[in-house]
């Protein structure tokens, strides 16, 4: 087992009372696994994926990487967020190199390796341009070569697509669906598209809404090759119908609550 | 075809920028004007206002004997000693102070308290402490900024993209490394207009600087020429002081656009 999270628990404090945005959650992710988490908006789903990544500290519960217990963050869980976060004063090849660079990688190994992850992103020719010269799925391209570059021992992604445009979305998800493959990398992945959860994942959990806890785990009947074909296969509508109403129900059971 | 495309857009650059200028232009020449109408045509008594010619005319004298570059000199000198002091001292710790809760708790109510202190008020001590010589006209420069400009700096760079930040951290970057190849980098265009500011600061600090114990400078021959009612010397210097501080300014804009080339700007600039 890769990762293992066991028992998460996470609660805010602020002014107006406490908010408790995790409720004892339990997930595991193996080995090359892509596993996706799909849940509603506010459910705490970057709570849950910072947690993991050591960015907030959780208030119980314990985040177990390759048999050890995390501390802070660290290469090893290597993130992409939704906004681009890019280094926008450094050129492209730069902001790839950037963990390397930290980690004091050799400069000529590190411009080699960094070429070799542009060229997987398709970015070849790009790799002098700033970032403001980049269109958003060119940034977005560029966000996850910096992070594989890095070689995590896994990739947290939080809702990395969620600012494009459905075309571009769906060129971005057949890339990562085929470094995926190719590079083996185990990859836990946040969303609320629910055709993005079924499109990638091995395994996709389902969460409820706040106080967000695991509602379900869905093993994907997909196979194995990820494109855009799979979207009209009737095991994907079949999955889809299934999440589809279970977070149908959450938001009746919400307005319920009212 | 695309490339007269391109040629045209500079020319409509250009063409904005020309226009820019010759406005700012004009309203030199409008004062200019204005002060010519008053003072030739004898509406003001030219003790409470000199004539441009007799102000040119007092340049010109004090270029002869070589005074006006002494004095533009002197006070320059003191001006960017006082304010490099105050810069190398408030970089590290408003850079502290904005990562830093502990730091920042410590020193945040003496920088508070400190900055409403009127420097006016303070020149009997630094009279007292460092005597008269040229490094009690530093600390009155130093005194002027560097509590503004700690604040500012921390405002600055606690305003770095907090993502960008988090990023660093996930791809194994530590606490230095964060400072130097993230905030610092991140912050330096605010930090150029920081900068900007509060040497335009340490100018309106240099007559306070020059007030007792100083034989040259702008301020003080400002100062001095209060005593024989030249009003002459008082715009001559004034109007020093007034370039100096354009040119001042036109350096560290120019400064900010090299050092950080890579700023998504809103103004077609
Ligand atoms: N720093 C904080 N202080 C207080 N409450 C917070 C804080 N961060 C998040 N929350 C609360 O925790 C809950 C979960 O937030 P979170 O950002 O994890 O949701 P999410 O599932 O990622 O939502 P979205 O899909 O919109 O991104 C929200 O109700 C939010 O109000
Ligand atoms: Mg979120």
């Amino acid at each position: 087992m890769k990762l293992e999270v066991k028992d998460l628990t996470k609660i805010y404090h602020s002014q107006n009372g406490d908010v408790t945005a995790i409720d004892h959650v339990n997930l595991q992710v193996e080995e090359s696994e892509f596993v996706m988490i799909v849940g509603p908006s506010g459910c705490g789903k970057t709570t849950l994926i910072n947690m993991i990544g050591g960015l907030d500290e959780a208030t119980s519960g314990q985040v177990i990487l390759d048999g050890k217990e995390i501390e802070g963050p660290g290469p090893d869980r290597g993130m992409v967020f939704q906004g681009y976060s890019l280094f926008p004063w450094l050129t492209v090849l730069k902001n790839v190199e950037f963990g390397m660079k930290m980690r004091k990688v050799p400069a000529e190994e590190r411009t080699r390796k960094a070429m070799e992850y542009i060229k997987l992103v398709g970015l070849e020719g790009f790799e002098n341009a700033l970032p403001k010269q980049l269109s958003g799925g060119m940034k977005q391209r560029v966000a996850i070569a910096r992070t594989l570059a890095n070689e995590p021992e896994m990739l947290l992604m939080d809702e990395p697509f969620g600012a494009l445009d459905a075309q571009t979305r769906v060129v971005m998800q057949e890339l990562l669906a085929k470094i995926s493959r190719e590079t083996r990398t185990t990859i836990l992945f946040i969303t609320h598209d629910i055709d993005e959860a079924v499109l990638l994942g091995d395994r996709i959990y389902v969460m409820s809404r706040r106080p967000g806890t695991i509602r379900e785990v869905i093993t994907s009947s997909l196979p194995a090759e990820r494109n855009h074909n799979c979207f009209v296969l009737p095991q994907f509508l079949e999955t889809k119908k299934k999440i589809m109403d279970m977070l149908w129900q959450e938001s009746q059971d919400a307005a319920l609550d009212r | 075809m695309k490339n007269s495309k391109i040629i045209k857009c500079q020319n409509k650059a250009a063409k904005r920028l020309r226009v820019e200028q010759s406005l700012s232009l004009c309203c030199f020449m409008l004062i200019i004007l204005a002060w010519c109408v008053l003072t030739f045509g004898g509406m003001v008594s030219e003790i409470f206002l000199p004539s441009p010619l007799q102000v040119i005319q007092r340049l010109i004298e004090m270029h002869l004997d070589g005074s006006l570059w002494l004095s533009c000199w002197e006070s320059t000198k003191r001006v960017m000693v006082g304010w490099i002091w105050s810069v190398v001292i408030a970089l590290p710790c408003g850079m502290l102070m904005a990562s830093s809760r502990k730091f920042s708790a410590f020193v945040q109510p003496i920088i508070e308290f400190a900055r409403y202190l009127p420097v006016v008020a303070l020149v009997p001590l630094t009279l007292l402490y460092m005597g008269i010589d040229e490094s009690q006209k530093y600390m009155i420069i130093f005194l002027g900024t560097f509590f503004q400009l700690v604040l500012m700096v921390c405002d600055t760079a606690s305003g770095v993209d907090k993502n960008m930040i988090n990023a660093a951290k996930t791809l194994g970057a530590g606490k230095f490394q964060i400072y130097k190849e993230v905030i610092f980098p991140a912050s330096l265009p605010g930090l150029m207009d920081d900068f900007r500011m509060t040497i335009g600061w340490a100018w309106t600090y240099l007559v306070v600087a020059e007030m007792v114990a100083a034989n040259n400078g702008l301020g003080y021959m400002i100062l001095r020429s209060q005593r024989y009612l030249a009003t002459d010397t008082i715009f001559a210097g004034l109007i020093m002081i007034g370039l100096i501080g354009l040119v001042t300014d036109w350096i560290f804009r120019s400064l900010s656009y090299l050092v950080a080339p890579w700023q998504e700007r809103l103004k077609g600039k």
